[in-house]
């Protein structure tokens, strides 16, 4: 039992590790001086500091821009995703209708496509209808390759809720739009959560399409592509740390919603 | 409330055989009805159409003087207790219990002091500021009953209450619910496949199979008097006994129900009384349960506590001829006496 238990930590551990040391890694060149950068042997600790690498960063054309952008597509992408998503997923999971296992294939089969393949005709039509090189082409096209994993994901987590509760909530006098708000909702919440974390993630880190979309309203993955490979190391570490933290800070907000919901742990 | 149910008709989709098939039954006001019968038979189908969860084919069904067939449950005035309990996970005992009357958009203060009311009657005053999670399976079973009777509705339907329960906390629960459903006097429909449940609660009892009833009267009227093999067969414990009729000497174009009970046993001849084998003695603490065989023909028997009895010994069974009853051996079904 103890080796067992210590067996466990030890994976923790390792597993943390993994994930975590690239991060201190990045943030740790993010934020140390270019020259530092090209000592040998590289300083593991933060021995020298400096904000100047970051700084410059964050002031060069586009990055802020690029990042509003990509905080407002994400965002609009969780929102609209859920918003057609969750009904959809409801749908599924409590009703029996013709062709109801074709359309959760076919779901899936709109990932089978590589971005690339959807995204040149999309720029063509945004060309046509001037949605071209603004924030929403890339909303709309990051809700459409989110909307499979978001139907399917809330489509389980609704089976998950006892249709019982839902009939138990009409009996006892509810609508059945109250008794969706009053009773499976609550109890779906923590999937949609786990959803919406997903989606978000997903679109923050969509590069190609949003490429592809825009030239000027640029998201910060495309704008990063696009500029740093011509930048020195040091801006690129800077890049990539701009690029980790609102993910960390999203799933660490919305990680609340995950864990410890009705006094218990969930799942 | 009284409930009348005419003629109910219902498949479910993609199924040949009819849930229930063209079922009427009619429950006076404060009657305890029990649904009993296997699994399948059409009983749980039959209670979710007077809940309004289901949609019959064809039929009506009328709470009072109200056609409710088309009507929504939430608008037909009923309150139901579900097999698995249905208590919603994320809201406290209070809210759960409360959650008829908050839908009904009762006064709070009202709504809080009927929900104390509730917790008094089915013990649950001490957590009630908890979350379901932090309960036992016997708490969450009373918060499951306290939400439904403190709504005052005029019927009661009650869906398998007691089968999630272990035994000893299902032969507890069943006398608490059987008075607080006596002292609230609500009309109640209960469904169970336990026969014992179904003897023991109900005024009175309608035995389902394939979708019909095939008998409806008190527990100990049915129990004594069931109107086909079947119902004898379903109901008590051992079952009833069928042999054909020459075996106890009566015509062969009879079979023969009796009760294990009803037999009395005997080691000296008598000549009133016909040999039997014993083939299993099952000693249940009340009584001696005998499995024996007489001219070829397996029966339960119970003997006194007292008797003893070993495998192969002839015993001797004295038959009371009030006790038999006669049933068609091709259809199965009661001969008048």
């Amino acid at each position: 039992m103890r080796r067992h238990r210590f067996g466990l930590q030890l994976a923790c551990v390792a597993i943390t590790l993994f994930f975590g040391v690239p991060l201190y890694l990045i943030a740790l060149a993010a934020f140390s001086s270019r020259e530092s950068l090209d000592r040998f042997p590289l300083p593991l600790l933060p021995t020298d500091l400096s904000a100047e690498t970051i700084t410059t960063f964050l002031g060069s054309t586009g990055v802020v821009g690029g990042y509003l952008n990509s905080l407002m597509v994400g965002l609009s992408t969780v929102v609209l995703a859920l918003v057609i998503g969750v009904p959809a997923g409801y749908a599924l999971a409590r009703h029996a209708f013709r062709g109801r296992d074709p359309y959760q294939l076919f779901l899936l089969l709109t990932r089978a496509l590589p971005i690339v393949v959807l995204s040149v005709p999309l720029a063509r039509i945004f060309l046509q209808t001037g949605l071209y090189d603004t924030t929403y082409a890339v909303t709309l096209l990051h809700t459409a390759l989110a909307l499979p994993t978001t139907v399917l994901i809330t489509s389980a987590v609704f089976v998950g809720v006892p249709r019982e509760h839902e009939e138990a909530a009409q009996v006892f006098g509810a609508s059945p739009a109250r008794a969706f708000a009053r009773v499976v909702l609550p109890q779906a919440l923590p999937g949609i959560a786990a959803v919406a974390m997903f989606t978000f993630v997903l679109s923050w880190n969509e590069v190609l399409g949003a490429t592809i979309l825009t030239l000027n309203q640029r998201t910060l993955p495309a704008h990063v592509l696009t500029t740093l490979s011509d930048s020195p190391l040091a801006y690129r570490f800077a890049g990539g740390l701009a690029l980790i933290l609102p993910a960390i800070v999203f799933v660490a907000v919305m990680r609340r919603y995950l864990l410890n919901m009705w006094g218990t742990t969930l799942r | 409330m009284k409930i009348t149910i005419s003629d109910l008709v219902k498949t479910y989709p993609g199924q040949a055989r009819r849930a229930t098939d063209d079922v009427s039954l009619e429950i006076a006001d404060g009657e305890f009805l029990v649904l009993v019968g296997p699994s399948g038979c059409g009983k749980t189908t039959l209670l979710r159409m007077v809940a309004g969860l289901e949609t019959p084919d064809s039929g009506t069904i009328h709470i009072g003087d109200r056609d409710v067939t088309g009507v929504a449950a939430r608008h037909r005035g009923i309150s139901m207790v579900f097999q698995s309990y249905a208590i919603f996970p994320h809201m406290k005992v209070r809210d759960n219990i409360g959650f008829g009357l908050a839908m009904r958009k009762v006064d709070p203060a009202e709504i809080r002091r009927r929900v104390d009311q509730a917790a008094e009657l089915l013990q649950l005053t001490e957590v009630l500021d908890r979350h379901p999670a932090q309960l036992s399976g016997g708490q969450r079973q009373r918060v499951a009953v306290a939400r439904a009777v403190v709504v005052d509705s005029g019927v009661l339907l009650m869906d398998e209450p007691l089968s999630n329960l272990d035994a000893l906390l299902r032969l507890q629960f069943r006398a608490e619910l059987k008075k607080i459903v006596r002292e609230i006097g609500t009309t109640t429909l209960y469904v169970t496949h336990d026969q014992a449940e179904a003897m023991s609660l109900g005024d009175r009892v309608a035995v389902m199979r394939d979708g019909r009833i095939a008998q409806l009267g008190p527990p100990l009227e049915v129990y004594d008097a069931p109107s086909d093999q079947f119902v004898g067969g379903f109901l008590g414990s051992p079952p009833m006994n069928f042999v054909p009729g020459p075996a106890l000497g009566h015509a062969s174009d009879v079979l023969i129900g009796v009760r294990a009970e009803k037999v009395a046993v005997g080691t000296e001849r008598a000549d009133d009384a016909r040999p039997a084998t014993v083939e299993v003695v099952e000693p249940t603490g009340a009584s001696m349960l005998l499995t024996v065989l007489i001219d070829g023909h397996r029966l339960k028997v119970s003997a006194p506590p007292t008797f003893t009895a070993t495998p192969e010994q002839q015993i001797w069974l004295r038959f009371d001829p009030t006790s038999l009853r006669f049933y068609d051996p091709e259809t199965g079904l009661a001969l008048l006496r």
